[in-house]
């Protein structure tokens, strides 16, 4: 198959290239599939599963399922925000996530995932308060893994963008983190421009200095919903 | 493995040098060279690390990720010999703790340390695969069984004494054959040899018969047999060898898995001591079929004990022609992930990285190891295969059920008079396999180990096939005296412990799902909280990336539809509205601390 095909998200009919994700199909139409772990331009990792759709009656992860002709696709449905709600808060009592004191606040991937995906109410989870010790060693990065959402976009983009290999995972199951090459940040090849400090999703790498320089009233999430400059595509 | 425990070599970076060379300084055999590492210097130090990195080309933070990734790989200072207690609910049950005890006396130190002299560690580990005589220890790369108070000590003494595993585990190690040391150490406990792959099996008839066959003709008669996988997922085996005869690559690849890590699981164990060649003929016979170029046989780590045995079979297989003519097969020993065997996992941990399962599609028979077509089996799959091969896709597909063929090796342990493994036909129901075993006052059997069902004593007419409790063959059986909640609880600290953490609902779910039944456990559980149980199972079966979080509640799940008075029993309704399990008094206690002072409201002693 080499031609342009079509299939059906929520009823809407999506038109995808040979080769597409589901996802990449649904973006470049104008519908938004929450997401967190993946980000444009980075090899898609299918980690944080927000992504997850039903595809054709299967629970997939839109970022990685190859998008097929004449799949019915289930995306924005109570169904599937119930279950990303929960994996979000799921995210949020594995860290530490305080967004009143983070600096990355109005910024925040996740934050915006959450008012999105409306968690409003207490959730029911029990926190695991990680406690990690902060980097502060670089001179114009900081650190700090106890707000990391394990999504290892860092990794891949410091990997393949940037060609230095400054993160990566270590550990197994609850204690997996993002570590670096080295005793701390300043003893790897860690650069303040690297792409890889820019596509943190949340408040666990900081490019030191330029905390507050945007306004809380006037960040990112401040202007709409997370996915609305995707769906503003339609 | 004979040697008299010498004390460990000092890291010197030759010899790490060395190690890694001798692997080709290759990145994807980073596992066998930090299992190597760890063999010559007892751990995985920062400075192994760096030299590994530097030798393979890798950075310093990926060989940490492989290193950390693997229980048997430690990152800190180890004794000459690690003791790791078998910590299966099997050998809790068994007198594991008495065990622990006397271990702990003798040595002076607690599970997690390691003697002031240097000579020994002492660790807990998931099964081991010895749950049929239990309680059970790994020593060093020698596995001690029926472990008793005494025996723990006399081994603790004879090894802080400076004696080997060898000389303390094998009498006459040095005498003894690879094979003869194994059964010296493990019972094989076959209890009942069927007709297929126990009992008297002829070398190389299946092999001879698919050698005078056309590839595509071993692929119908496997499929014809009806063969399925039998490690658990029962995926018709004659369809995954053609989607992997038909890829494009024509570099394909065979891999056994021997990975069995499902808790009571260690029917495999009794194939690769006693039909190891049977296995090696249907690997043969695979890459015949499929046109395979190189054979991996992925061996737990956990059973170490058989690599001098098994890398002699294959050596025998070789000097008969059965392999190294076009297709040969190396052995690659796991390091302790009971998530390696996942077939994506496995492959990744045969490529040396993390054992992270794969992202599907691609599936492996289209890309698998390396990113060549890849067929995955069981063993067991592949001495079904050199059987079929030998007496006739007819000839299997006659025994068992409509849908379930042949015959299946089960590994039966917990509480009954006779544990081991039995070779029986699909189709027997629970009540009758009690019988056999003698286990007849169960008051739950869990079938598959903890990924599978816990069966009540309502549903023993249940039958074990796929059309009813399809299973890898794992039943553990439990007595009126067990706590289910107990084992329940366990079997999700063992997901959690084996998680890989790649996604968020098996990482970080099963978590919640263990603190919740933790919850009931202390009597602290409303009505709420069996759907809480409910609704946070769901969430990760539905969105876990492989199969183990797609399984990880099924512990919870499966024993709440089938026990449910045992749930009920410790769930109480809340009339005063106030949660159990907010204790204001801890809630407090760090501020209280930091502000150096009570608080008059919450200290119920304040006024005293």
């Amino acid at each position: 198959m080499t031609d342009a095909f079509t299939f059906q998200i929520d009823g809407v009919e999506v038109t995808a290239q040979p080769g597409q994700t589901i996802m990449e199909a649904a973006d470049a139409a104008g519908i938004y599939i929450p997401r967190l772990c993946d980000h444009e331009g980075l090899r898609h990792q299918g980690g944080c599963r927000v992504c997850t759709v039903k595809a054709g009656g299967r629970s997939v992860a839109a970022c990685t399922q190859p998008a097929e002709a004449a799949l019915e696709v289930e995306n924005d449905t109570e169904a599937r925000r119930r279950v990303r709600r929960d994996l979000v808060e799921m995210l949020f009592h594995g860290g530490n996530h305080l967004c009143p004191i983070c600096e990355k606040s109005g910024n925040c991937e996740l934050q915006a995932m959450a008012y999105r995906l409306e968690m409003t109410a207490p959730t029911r989870f029990p926190w695991l308060e990680p406690c990690r010790a902060v980097d502060a060693s670089h001179p114009e990065i900081a650190l700090d893994t106890n707000r990391c959402i394990s999504c290892g976009r860092c990794i891949r983009a410091s990997q393949d963008l940037d060609g230095k290999g400054v993160f990566g995972y270590v550990g197994r199951g609850i204690h997996r983190r993002v570590a670096v090459n080295g005793a701390d940040l300043a003893h790897t090849e860690a650069a303040g421009a690297d792409l890889a400090m820019g596509v943190c999703p949340v408040g666990c790498i900081l490019r030191k200095g330029e905390g507050f320089s945007v306004p809380i009233g006037e960040r990112v999430f401040d202007d709409g919903l997370i996915g609305h400059e995707i769906e503003a595509k339609r | 493995m004979s040697d008299s425990a010498p004390a460990l070599a000092t890291s010197t970076p030759q010899s790490v040098r060395t190690i890694c060379a001798k692997f080709g300084n290759t990145p994807h055999r980073l596992l066998d060279i930090l299992l190597a590492v760890r063999q010559e210097q007892g751990w995985i130090s920062p400075q192994s690390m760096e030299l590994v990195a530097t030798a393979t080309g890798l950075t310093r933070i990926v060989v940490e990720g492989v290193a950390s990734f693997y229980s048997f790989l430690p990152l800190t200072p180890k004794g000459r010999v690690t003791i790791r207690l078998c910590d299966d609910i099997v050998d809790r049950f068994a007198g594991l703790e008495a065990v622990r005890a006397a271990f702990e006396a003798e040595l002076g130190i607690t599970v997690g340390g390691t003697t002031p002299d240097g000579a020994v560690s002492l660790e807990l580990t998931p099964c081991i695969g010895m749950c049929d005589q239990a309680p059970a220890a790994m020593v060093g790369d020698l596995v001690a069984v029926r472990l008793t108070p005494d025996r723990a000590r006399e081994i603790a003494r004879a090894l802080q004494a400076g004696r080997s595993p060898a000389e303390v585990l094998v009498a006459d190690h040095d005498c003894l054959s690879p094979l003869e040391r194994v059964k010296a150490q493990v019972q094989d406990n076959i209890r009942l040899a069927g007709q297929v792959l126990l009992g008297e099996v002829p070398l190389d008839a299946g092999i001879t018969s698919a050698q005078g066959m056309e590839p595509t003709a071993i692929i119908d008669a496997v499929e014809a047999s009806g063969l399925r996988g039998c490690g658990g997922a029962g995926f018709t085996t004659g369809r995954k060898w053609r989607f992997a005869a038909g890829a494009a690559d024509p570099h394909r690849v065979v891999i056994c898995n021997a990975d069995e890590g499902e808790p009571g699981t260690f029917k495999d164990r009794a194939l690769l001591t006693n039909r190891a060649d049977l296995v090696v003929e249907g690997m043969a016979i695979c890459a015949r079929a499929i046109g395979g170029r190189e054979g991996i046989l992925y061996l737990r780590g956990e059973y170490v004990y058989l690599r001098d045995h098994l890398l002699s079979v294959l050596e025998a297989a070789r000097s008969r022609g059965v392999l190294g003519v076009g297709f040969d097969i190396r052995l690659q020993l796991g390091a302790g992930a009971y998530i390696c065997g996942e077939e994506g996992a496995l492959i990744s941990s045969c490529e040396g990285l993390p054992g992270e399962p794969k992202t599907r599609p691609p599936f492996p028979v289209t890309r698998g190891y390396l990113g060549h077509p890849t067929v995955v089996n069981n063993v067991e799959t592949f001495a079904h295969v050199a059987r079929i091969l030998d007496r006739g896709a007819d000839w299997f597909r006659a025994m068992g059920t409509e849908k379930s063929h042949g015959t299946k090796l089960f590994s039966i342990s917990g509480d009954c008079a006779w544990p081991g493994v039995y070779e029986l036909p699909w189709g027997l129901s629970l009540r009758e396999l009690l019988a056999l075993v003698g286990g007849e006052d169960a008051a739950a059997v869990q079938v598959g180990g903890p990924s599978g069902t816990m069966v009540g004593r309502d549903s023993f007419d249940r039958r074990l096939a796929y059309e009813d409790l399809a299973t890898g063959g794992a039943v553990i059986v439990f007595s009126p005296r067990r706590n289910v909640l107990e084992i329940v609880d366990y079997y999700m600290s063992f997901f959690v412990h084996e998680s890989c953490g790649y996604c968020t609902p098996c990482r970080v779910g099963n978590v919640f799902l263990k603190k919740a039944v933790e919850k009931f456990r202390k009597g602290q559980a409303d009505e709420g909280d069996i759907q809480y149980l409910r609704d946070l199972s769901a969430t990760i079966i539905e969105t876990s990336r492989c199969g183990l979080g797609m399984t990880s509640p099924n512990p919870v799940l499966t024993s709440l539809d089938n026990l449910p008075l045992v749930w009920a029993a410790v769930t109480k309704p809340r009339k005063d509205g106030i949660k159990a399990t907010f204790d204001i008094q801890s809630a407090i206690d760090g501020g209280r601390r930091l502000a150096q002072r009570r608080s008059m409201i919450f200290d119920r002693d304040f006024s005293e």
